[in-house]
C-alpha cells in the first residue's frame, strides 16, 4: 500500500470539494483531480490512473445516482480499481449494488458525516485503497435492527463480529475491538462462514462474500 | 312546520291545506309577475340594441343573470337547492369568461328559458294566480261589497246580488273555490318549477364535469406540494448539510491540530455536536423525501423503511416501478403505519406486504399491538386518506381495542 495516494475526487459541492482536498492534503495524500460531476469523473479516472476514487452519490444533471453508477461503471472496466463511495444517507441497496461491482474488494461506502471523524476517514481510505472492503456502521446498525435471514442462524456474537468484518476491519482490530483473543475471532469467523453456507477458499474472499450476504 | 319535504309530497296529505305549501305555491307564482315583467322589458330593450350587434352576448348573458334569479327563486316551491350550471373558467380575465360563457351548451338554455319565460310563462303564472286566487276572494268580498254599496253588489262583476243570504252564499262559495283552485295551483307551480329546474339547473354530465375540475385541482395541488418538499430537500443537501460536513471536517482538523488543554476540550466539544446536528438534519431530510424512492422506487423505499423502524419489520414486497405519486403516497403511508405501531400500539412485531396486481397497488402493514387506530380521528392518517383519495386511493383501518391492526392502502395504477 503506498503511503502517499494519488486521488481522484468527485463531488459537486465546492466547499466539500475544497474541504476534502485540504483534508487529504494534511495527510500526504494526493488528490490528482476534483471533479463535479460523473463524466468529468471518468475522464480524469481515465487521464490520471488515481490508486483511488473517491465520489459522492449525487450529483449533476440529474442530482439522483450519477456518481454511483459511475463508480459501478468504473470497477467494471477497472476491477481492480479501488472506490470509495461517500454517500449523503446510508441506504442498503446502494452499498450491496457496489460491492457487488467487482469482487467486492477494494470498495468503501460511507455516510458523507464520516469525513469529519477525519483519522477514522483517512484510515479508512486507506483499508480500500489497500484492498479492504469497508461499509458504513449505519448501514450496519440499520441493518442488526432488522432480523434477516439467513443471518437468524448467527448467534449475537456472531453478528458482531460480522459488522466489524463488514466495517473492513482486520482479525486483530476486531479481537481488540470485542476484547477477546485473535483465535476466537477466527473461531467466529469459521463459524459464521459455515453457517452461511460459504465454502473454504480463499480467506479474504469468502469474507466479502460474508458481507454481501450480510447487506442483502 | 312543514313535514312535506317537497310541494308534490305536500299535496297529498290530509293537512296541505292547513300548512304553508299554498301560500308558498301562490307566492312563487304571483311574485313571477316582478321578474316577468322586467325580464320582457330587458328582451325588448336588449333586442332594441341588438340590431346594433352590440347587445348579441349581452342578450345572451341577460338569460344568464335571469337564470340566476329564476333559480333563488325556486327556493319557494323547491327545497333542494339549484346549483348553477356554469364551470369556472380555467384562466383569469373577462375574454376567457366570456368565451367560456358563449360555448356552454347551458348558457344557451338559460337563453331560450328567457325567452320562453318573458314571452309565454309568467303572463300564465299571473294568469293562473289571479283565476284560483283572484276570482274566489273576489266573490267572497260580496258581503262587503254588499255593505259599502247598500244596495246591490256583483259576484265578480256579473251576477248580480241584493240580499244578504244571497251575498253571504256567494262568500261562502268563494272560499270553498279557493280551497279547492289551490290544489291545481300547487300543482301548476310544481310543474312550473320542475320547468325552471329541467332547464337551469347543471345537467348530469355537467356535475360530473365538476367533479373532475375539483379532483384535477386536487391533483394539482398534490404535486405542487411534493415539488415543494423536493426543492426543500434539494436545497437542505446542497446547502445546510454540505456546510455543515465542511464545518465538521474543519473542526476535525482543528482538533488534530489543537494542543492538549481547554482549546481542544472546546473543540472536541464543538466537533462532537455538529456530529450530532449532522445526523439530525440527515434524519430529517430523509423523512422530508427519500433520495431512494426517486432512485429506486418504492420497493427499495419499504425496504428501506423498513430498515429504519423501530420495531422489527418482515418484508414481502413484490413491485414494479409505478408513478412517481403513487409510490409517494404508498410510501408516506407505510411510514406513517410504521410509526403509529411504534409509538401508539406498542407493537412488536410489523409484517409488510405489497403488491402490484391487475393494476391495482395494495400494501398492508399487520401489527401485533394493542389496536384502537381510527382513521377518522384527526391523526395523521386522515391526511393520508386525502392524499390517497387524489390518486383514487382508498386507505382501510381495521384495528379494534386490544389489536392487532391491519392498515390496507389500495390505489389503482399501471406499472411502468
Amino acid at each position: 500500500m503506498p503511503s502517499a495516494l494519488r486521488v481522484v475526487l468527485a463531488e459537486d459541492g465546492v466547499l466539500l470539494r475544497e474541504g476534502l482536498t485540504a483534508l487529504l492534503g494534511r495527510f500526504g495524500h494526493e488528490v490528482v483531480a476534483a471533479v463535479g460531476d460523473a463524466t468529468a469523473l471518468r475522464e480524469a479516472v481515465a487521464a490520471h490512473e488515481p490508486d483511488i476514487v473517491v465520489t459522492d452519490v449525487r450529483m449533476p444533471p440529474a442530482f439522483q445516482d450519477e456518481g454511483l453508477r459511475a463508480a459501478i461503471a468504473l470497477r467494471a472496466e477497472r476491477p481492480l480499481l479501488p472506490v470509495l463511495v461517500l454517500s449523503q444517507y446510508v441506504q442498503r441497496e446502494y452499498a450491496a449494488e457496489l460491492l457487488d461491482s467487482g469482487d467486492g474488494t477494494g470498495v468503501g461506502y460511507l455516510l458523507k458525516d464520516r469525513v469529519g471523524q477525519v483519522e477514522e476517514f483517512v484510515a479508512a481510505l486507506a483499508r480500500v485503497a489497500g484492498g479492504g472492503t469497508v461499509v458504513d456502521p449505519e448501514v450496519v446498525r440499520q441493518l442488526l435492527r432488522r432480523r434477516r435471514d439467513p443471518l437468524a442462524a448467527l448467534t449475537p456474537r456472531e453478528r458482531e463480529v460480522l459488522a466489524l468484518v463488514a466495517e473492513g476491519r482486520s482479525n486483530v482490530a476486531i479481537a481488540r475491538e470485542l476484547v477477546v483473543s485473535e483465535a476466537a475471532v477466527g473461531k467466529h469467523i469459521g463459524n459464521i462462514l459455515a453457517k452461511l453456507g460459504l465454502p473454504p477458499a480463499e480467506d479474504t474472499h469468502r469474507r466479502v462474500l460474508a458481507v454481501l450476504t450480510y447487506l442483502r | 312546520m312543514d313535514r312535506a319535504n317537497t310541494l308534490w309530497q305536500a299535496l297529498t296529505r290530509r293537512d296541505f291545506l292547513l300548512s304553508a305549501w299554498p301560500w308558498r305555491a301562490a307566492g312563487y307564482l304571483a311574485s313571477s309577475a316582478a321578474t316577468g315583467a322586467l325580464a320582457l322589458t330587458g328582451l325588448l330593450v336588449l333586442a332594441g340594441f341588438s340590431l346594433l350587434l352590440v347587445g348579441l352576448p349581452l342578450l345572451v348573458l341577460a338569460g344568464t343573470g335571469l337564470a340566476a334569479v329564476e333559480r333563488r327563486r325556486l327556493r319557494l316551491v323547491d327545497p333542494e337547492p339549484a346549483p348553477g350550471p356554469h364551470r369556472t373558467p380555467a384562466e383569469p380575465g373577462l375574454g376567457a369568461w366570456l368565451r367560456l360563457r358563449l360555448t356552454e351548451p347551458a348558457t344557451w338554455r338559460e337563453f331560450a328559458y328567457g325567452l320562453l319565460y318573458a314571452l309565454v310563462l309568467w303572463p300564465l303564472d299571473v294568469l293562473a294566480v289571479a283565476a284560483a286566487v283572484g276570482l274566489p276572494l273576489a266573490a267572497a268580498a260580496t258581503p262587503v261589497q254588499l255593505a259599502l254599496d247598500g244596495q246591490e253588489a256583483r259576484v265578480v262583476k256579473t251576477v248580480l246580488v241584493t240580499t244578504w243570504p244571497g251575498a253571504l252564499a256567494a262568500a261562502a262559495a268563494g272560499l270553498a273555490l279557493l280551497l279547492l283552485l289551490l290544489y291545481p295551483l300547487a300543482a301548476l307551480a310544481g310543474a312550473r318549477a320542475q320547468l325552471t329546474r329541467l332547464l337551469l339547473a347543471p345537467r348530469e354530465s355537467e356535475l360530473r364535469e365538476r367533479l373532475g375540475e375539483v379532483t384535477r385541482s386536487r391533483a394539482r395541488l398534490v404535486a405542487a406540494f411534493e415539488a415543494e418538499r423536493r426543492r426543500i430537500e434539494r436545497d437542505l443537501h446542497d446547502g445546510a448539510q454540505q456546510r455543515l460536513v465542511a464545518l465538521t471536517m474543519t473542526l476535525g482538523l482543528a482538533r488534530l491540530d489543537a494542543p492538549e488543554g481547554p482549546l481542544a476540550d472546546r473543540i472536541a466539544a464543538a466537533h462532537e455536536e455538529t456530529g450530532r446536528v449532522l445526523a439530525e438534519l440527515r434524519e430529517l431530510i430523509h423523512g422530508i423525501h427519500p433520495q431512494v424512492l426517486a432512485d429506486h422506487g418504492l420497493a427499495a423505499a419499504l425496504d428501506d423503511a423498513a430498515d429504519r423502524s423501530a420495531v422489527p419489520v418482515d418484508t414481502d414486497v413484490d413491485l414494479p416501478r409505478l408513478d412517481a405519486p403513487v409510490e409517494s403516497a404508498a410510501y408516506f403511508a407505510v411510514r406513517e403505519a410504521l410509526t403509529n405501531a411504534a409509538r401508539h400500539a406498542a407493537a412488536r412485531r410489523i409484517r409488510l406486504t405489497a403488491r402490484h396486481r391487475g393494476a391495482l397497488l395494495a400494501v398492508e402493514v399487520h401489527d401485533d399491538g394493542r389496536g384502537g387506530a381510527d382513521a377518522r380521528a384527526g391523526s395523521g392518517l386522515t391526511g393520508l386518506a386525502d392524499r390517497l383519495a387524489v390518486l383514487g386511493g382508498t386507505l382501510t383501518v381495521d384495528s379494534p381495542a386490544g389489536g392487532p391492526t391491519l392498515l390496507r392502502v389500495e390505489i389503482p395504477c399501471r406499472a411502468h
